[in-house]
């Protein structure tokens, strides 16, 4: 299953965000920041401790199943009272989250977390950034692994000079995404699927800020 | 027009190339100096375009100086800083200026540079900016328009023939031979029996192919390559050799080295030619082939 990864913002940077404001409500997510643990149970306690060392007055918290669902707004309202003595709510959801608790439009919101990709666990406790939701893809002519995300260049013609000993030049911890491909494509005995020459791509597949209709809508 | 270096090329002579890096800032006088020392030594110098995404004085810039000095500039291009209407539009621009070899790059991260938080743009890849400069020489733009004008390039790019693993560097290689390269200058090479195995591959492409020399200024120099750099792998015999120098004379080890590996790829006629980097020591390059018996 897809998830949004999340990082805790530094402390220095809540600090700021929440200067002047004393009063705040808490709130975390079920789903992703549990998994995460940037902002489930646990870490709504903590983070609660954590600002009342600081002087701030918790005027309420609650970790909601998935803070970016539709009913959100719902489940907000049995914490109506304790939301309107708030000067402000934190938010360690996800800034799906964030954004649909803004919308209701009753206070300010202050993300306490960074929301890095949408991922996969690929291992117990570590996520893969796999798809950027692109608009244009080709993982069809590419083994199945997309060198638009997986590639920190985006590259779709095949490795930059970077490539050391399979690893990323930014970072030794992370896969030369055509590496990956090169050997799945040999596995598949499909190598000549990456002398294609691919031109450049649609940076516009779908312009930002994506938006969809269905059809007959 | 048919360029100087081109001629160089296409002459069979044994080319020289090297390289000169713009300043950071507008004092160009250092810059300057490395041009008029080397412009009538070599075929070709190649302006850094940003070298390890650190930020300096254009390579637009730098190669219109090497033209009013009186040098035949490469005007490296990468594709980190510039989208395809900007990389276009320098195109244009350095065609204008009678600046007529490009060398086409993807560019490091800026991650490795000193900008680290900048955007890294990668809109085109080094092959994809080959076979634009392909498709405006035949007088269209990427968009499809014509072009009032065309441009005229030769046009090279990179390879890297200590990667690993390699094939996928090779197929890459094959990639931008068949967008439009006409010359290669490789990453750096100290293992010319390793190098000599990938000029037997790449002698069936219709490429020139001029072999990266990095000039060694230490051991330590030799190590940390062999550590950080991508696709650079120095062999312990080299580095023994150079930390064998007595103290102080350790450059001098690494031109006689430099030397011997110019001197040895030309007698045997491995390779099309040099391209000498001599990263901060522009100064030693005329040593260097004085040491490989070029001058």
């Amino acid at each position: 299953m897809i998830r949004s990864i999340t990082r805790p913002k530094p402390e220095q940077e809540i600090d700021r965000l929440l200067e002047g404001l004393g009063r705040v409500f808490i709130i975390g997510c079920g789903t992703c920041t549990t998994l995460t643990r940037t902002g489930g149970e646990p870490e709504v306690s903590e983070m609660r401790n954590h600002l009342t060392r600081k002087g701030k007055m918790i005027t309420g918290d609650v970790v909601l199943p998935v803070a970016c669902d539709n009913l959100t707004g719902q489940a907000l309202k049995d914490y109506a009272d304790q939301i309107r003595l708030a000067d402000v709510l934190l938010i360690m959801s996800c800034a799906f989250g964030a954004q649909t608790i803004a919308r209701q439009g009753k206070k300010i919101v202050v993300p306490a977390v960074d929301t890095l990709f949408i991922g996969k666990e690929s291992s117990v406790g570590l996520f893969d950034e796999i798809c950027t939701q692109c608009g244009t893809c080709i993982i069809g002519e590419t083994g199945g692994i997309c060198p638009v995300t997986s590639c920190h260049k985006g590259m779709v013609n095949g490795p930059c000079g970077g490539t050391k000993n399979g690893k990323c030049e930014i970072d030794p911890m992370r896969d030369c995404a055509w590496t990956l491909i090169y050997n799945r494509l040999k596995d598949l005995g499909r190598l000549d699927a990456m002398r294609k020459y691919h031109k450049p791509r649609n940076h516009q597949g779908e312009p930002m800020p994506g938006k969809w209709m269905l059809a007959g809508r | 027009m048919v360029s100087a270096f081109k001629k160089a090329l296409q002459s069979g002579k044994f080319v020289v190339t090297s390289e000169v890096g713009p300043p950071k800032g507008t004092n160009l006088d250092r810059f300057k100096h490395h041009i008029e020392l080397l412009k009538d030594k070599v075929d070709a110098l190649n302006v850094t375009d940003h070298q390890s995404s650190v930020m300096r004085y254009p390579s637009l810039g730098g190669a219109l100086l090497v033209k009013e000095i009186g040098g035949e500039p490469i005007l490296q291009m990468t594709c980190r800083d510039r989208n395809r209407i900007a990389l276009q539009s320098d195109l244009l621009f350095a065609h204008s200026r009678d600046i007529c070899n490009v060398l086409c790059l993807t560019g490091d991260s800026v991650i490795l540079g000193d900008h680290k938080e900048a955007k890294g743009v990668f809109d085109l890849d080094s092959s994809q900016l080959l076979a634009t400069i392909r498709l405006m020489e035949k007088g269209k733009d990427l968009g499809g328009n014509a072009l009032e004008g065309p441009v005229s390039f030769c046009a090279g790019a990179i390879v890297t023939p200590e990667a690993d693993p390699l094939e996928p560097q090779l197929i890459k290689f094959e990639k931008k031979v068949e967008a439009g390269a006409e010359f290669i200058q490789t990453q750096a090479v100290y293992d010319l029996d390793n190098f000599k195995s990938f000029m037997d591959y790449a002698k069936q492409f219709p490429v020139k192919i001029l072999a990266g020399i990095i000039l060694l200024t230490s051991a330590a120099m030799a190590r940390f390559m062999n550590k950080n750099v991508a696709g650079v792998r120095v062999p312990q015999e080299l580095i023994d050799e150079m930390a064998s120098a007595p103290k102080g004379r350790a450059l001098e080890k690494g031109i006689q080295i430099c030397g011997r590996m110019i001197r040895r790829l030309r007698e045997e006629r491995m390779c099309d030619g040099v391209h000498i980097m001599a990263i901060g020591k522009e100064e030693v390059v005329p040593e260097i082939m004085s040491a490989a018996g070029l001058l």
